[in-house]
């Protein structure tokens, strides 16, 4: 091969990766975003068995254990209250009255199928979206920066 | 009086930061400016050593009267997390960001070696000034000497999940990685100020890259195995924005390692390799950025005051608005010497690069495609695994899969035919390896693909020691034993990756996890072993207070003991598991404790997971930095020959 063809050829691989990297990437960002919704959202935004991530304050004295030992909470944003249901052991700054985010889906009559429960490994921590979402209803209560 | 202390040697490091840099840019060669730019440049780093070591002495002391110290400490902590507790907080962190900077030039600045004397002193002036960039931010926007008045009697503690050996060295091994890529960067700059990057230079870039990236390496190593270990969910890499923020500098970096070689050796790909050098330390400021500003919902973000992270990011900008400036008026200046065919060790090089860089580049889109959703109106969304595991996982694989075929490639023109007649057995072994996990998974086809790349990983390593022996003088072991250095860094880490590869594929796609209740004397079946629970009760640790759950393993007729706790930190309100693991070759057993049920007294709820060959993955990652550290001492000893 003269050494032209052999640039020319190195050049066209080189492209079709990229090509290759960026329509995967596209098609993932597709496929595998996942949109916070607030619990007065969820019905409205969010399809059945769409995945979603749902945040809001874990309203008091709504967790317990389910008879399948699955445990079962409410969350709020002020406005609504969604009932969760989550078939694992909740992280450990899991607490009552606490932001936290479930990532999950839910059908028309059941609970909120949580996959995952994510609350911050800091006393102070509110997640973001959850902050974002009282500040909207007006519940926010404020923990300005120090 | 120390915090004060502490302050103003920091202070004084500025101003010779400054002196360095100026210096160091006008780039004289008279003796005497030369020896004034290693006297300033080591007369900072003394200072601003001063200045930590003031900050750790109030951690020790527990001088409340400094807010970082109220914040972040407390008396009870035992004193290896009073140390650690310096750098577990922005404040602190920053500050040893601009010592390693300031150590870091001034290692520069003593070890001239056979450097172009203009060249140098360029690089060693713009270290002096990216430290007085960190330095101005820590002074100004995050001032770890602050005082408080009134001062409290008693501090708020560290964040308890910190209180952990892998986690108090994770951010001085991550910052060492980070910073470690300013100098490439300073270098990068120097070269194409003096429009010029010859052999010497890149040289004197490889050893700084190599220390970056295994410092970055064992990092986030040490980060991944507290996440195994400490988190209680079972998994080591989670594809959280923060992970993502060291693991891009680290593609970077492990790209130039590879194409400092390619210029060193044969002084191609210099344009290429400043451009890694620029993007890796902007990647290094962006993950800083990323972590410290607090934008993304994330397990790190502790800053959440928005002038820092605008800070960090105006910093970026000029790093890169000036690198990338200098790069586009300069790059041409870059002679292009010696060309390479298609088939050779230069070309199988340059694909790893792109490899990397690509790899990198989707990482960063992933990362920060919330962000621009978000800025642009869009809502919030996230970018989980799936994203990652479906455009970065395949792209790594193709790099891996090339991986064993350079060393074995000549310079300049290879010869593919011999290369592949010698990777003949690997390929066989892979293929092997192939056929036995599809028969084993029921035709699970991904996670095979993924275990052959494992094991031709390893045997493509084992080939190249095996090549090099044979063409090695002398007979049996000190044929071994004669083998250059080189080849010992470079397999090490090969097989790393390999080994690397093996456990995050298995882990990933084989793990089983189960939730189960259990009371005292209560047992369950769970891969193939039957695990008892003993009984829980209560230990009392110097800070803390734990529920401790004994239980009884059985497998196989033998039975181990294995306990995990959930523990209790009363001064900040937070309780942390601690998992109990089983080790073995061939996966762990491993527990997490929950927490006890209302519903049933004296019943807990308890997380199984299998985790199948998870240790691979962590004894990949030593064999890395092995690697990396072996190949140091190579070029040090290289050095020690002929300076």
């Amino acid at each position: 091969m003269r050494r032209r063809d052999q640039r020319l050829l190195m050049i066209s691989a080189a492209g079709a990766v990229l090509v290759l990297a960026m329509t995967l990437t596209f098609m993932g960002l597709r496929e595998s975003i996942v949109f916070f919704v607030a619990p007065s959202e969820l019905a409205e935004k969010a399809q059945a068995g769409q995945r979603v991530r749902l945040g809001g304050l874990v309203v008091e004295g709504t967790v317990r254990r389910g008879e399948d030992g699955a445990m079962l909470f409410a969350v709020t944003d002020g406005a609504a209250q969604v009932e969760v249901r989550y078939d694992g052991i909740l992280p450990d700054l899991f607490r009552e009255g606490q932001g936290i985010v479930a990532e999950g889906s839910w059908q028309p009559g059941h609970a909120f199928e949580a996959e995952r429960v994510l609350a911050k490994h800091d006393e102070t921590y509110m997640p973001r979206e959850v902050a974002e979402a009282l500040k909207q209803r007006g519940e926010w209560k404020g923990d300005a920066p120090p | 009086m120390i915090a004060e202390i502490g302050a103003f040697a920091t202070a004084l490091t500025l101003a010779l930061c400054l002196a360095q840099g100026a210096l160091g840019l006008a780039a004289s060669t008279r003796d005497s400016r030369m020896s004034a730019l290693v006297a300033v440049s080591q007369a900072g780093a003394a200072l601003s050593l001063l200045g930590f070591a003031c900050l750790t002495w109030l951690f020790v002391v527990s001088d409340f009267s400094v807010a970082v110290v109220a914040a972040n400490s407390h008396v009870d902590k035992p004193m290896v997390y009073k140390i650690a507790g310096t750098w577990g907080n922005h404040e602190g962190s920053m500050l040893m960001w601009c010592l390693v900077s300031a150590v870091f030039g001034a290692i520069l600045a003593s070890a001239r070696g056979g450097q172009d004397a203009k060249l140098w002193s360029r690089a060693v002036g713009v270290q002096g000034f990216v430290t007085a960039g960190a330095i101005i931010y820590t002074l100004f926007l995050s001032n770890p000497f602050a005082r408080l008045d009134p001062a409290p009697m008693q501090g708020s503690g560290l964040n308890p999940l910190l209180q952990d050996p892998a986690l108090a060295a994770h951010p001085p091994m991550l910052y060492l990685g980070y910073v470690g890529l300013s100098i490439p960067f300073s270098l990068a700059i120097a070269a194409l100020i003096e429009g010029r990057a010859d052999q010497a230079w890149a040289k004197a870039l490889r050893p700084w890259t190599l220390a970056a990236w295994t410092f970055l390496t064992i990092g986030i190593g040490l980060g991944s195995y507290w996440a195994y270990y400490e988190l209680g969910w079972g998994g080591w890499w989670f594809w959280d924005p923060v992970e993502n923020a060291s693991f891009m500098p680290w593609l970077i970096a492990a790209a130039l390692v590879h194409s400092a070689i390619v210029t060193e050796r044969r002084g191609s790909l210099a344009g290429w390799t400043i451009l890694l050098a620029i993007m890796g330390f902007g990647l290094a400021l962006l993950g800083t950025f990323l972590v410290r500003s607090g934008v993304l919902t994330s397990v790190h973000a502790f800053a959440i005051d928005p002038r820092r992270g605008i800070a960090v990011l105006v910093l970026m900008f000029i790093a890169l608005g000036v690198g990338f400036g200098l790069y586009a008026a300069r790059a041409q200046k870059l002679a292009q010497p010696s060309g390479f065919a298609a088939v050779s060790r230069e070309s199988m090089l340059v694909w790893n690069n792109y490899g990397l860089a690509v790899a990198a580049a989707v990482v960063l889109i992933g990362t920060l495609y919330p962000l621009l959703v978000e800025a642009a109106g869009g809502g919030l969304i996230s970018v989980g695994p799936p994203f990652f595991n479906m455009t970065v996982v395949p792209l790594m694989g193709a790099v891996l899969l090339l991986l064993p075929l350079a060393p074995l490639l000549t310079w300049r023109i290879g010869d593919m035919r011999a290369a592949f007649t010698r990777l003949a057995p690997a390929a066989a072994l892979a293929i092997a390896t192939l056929i036995g996990a599809l028969i084993l998974s029921q035709w699970r086809v991904m996670p095979a693909i993924g275990l052959a790349l494992g094991a031709w990983l390893i045997a493509g390593g084992l080939t190249y020691i095996w090549v090099r022996y044979r063409r090695g003088e002398g007979a049996g072991w000190a044929k071994f034993a004669a083998l250059p250095l080189a080849v010992w860094s470079m397999s090490a880490a090969h097989i790393g990756a390999g080994v690397l590869t093996l456990g995050a594929i298995a882990e990933t796609a084989f793990r089983m996890e189960r939730a189960v209740i259990l009371s005292p004397n209560e047992s369950v079946e769970f891969a193939d072993r039957r695990i008892t629970l003993l009984e829980v009760g209560n230990v009392e640790g110097p800070n803390y207070s734990a529920a401790r759950a004994n239980f009884r393993v059985e497998q196989a007729g033998v039975v181990r003991p294995l306990s995990a706790e959930r523990r209790f930190y009363p001064t900040s309100d937070m309780p942390t598991s601690e998992v109990g693991i089983l080790p073995s070759m061939t996966g762990d057993l491993y527990i997490a404790l929950g927490e006890a049920v209302r519903e049933q007294p004296g019943a807990w709820s308890v997380r199984l997971y299998k985790n199948p060959l998870v240790q691979l993955i962590f004894w990949g990652m030593i064999l890395m930095s092995l690697g990396g550290a072996l190949s140091l001492w190579s070029l040090a000893r290289r050095r020690g020959r002929n300076p």
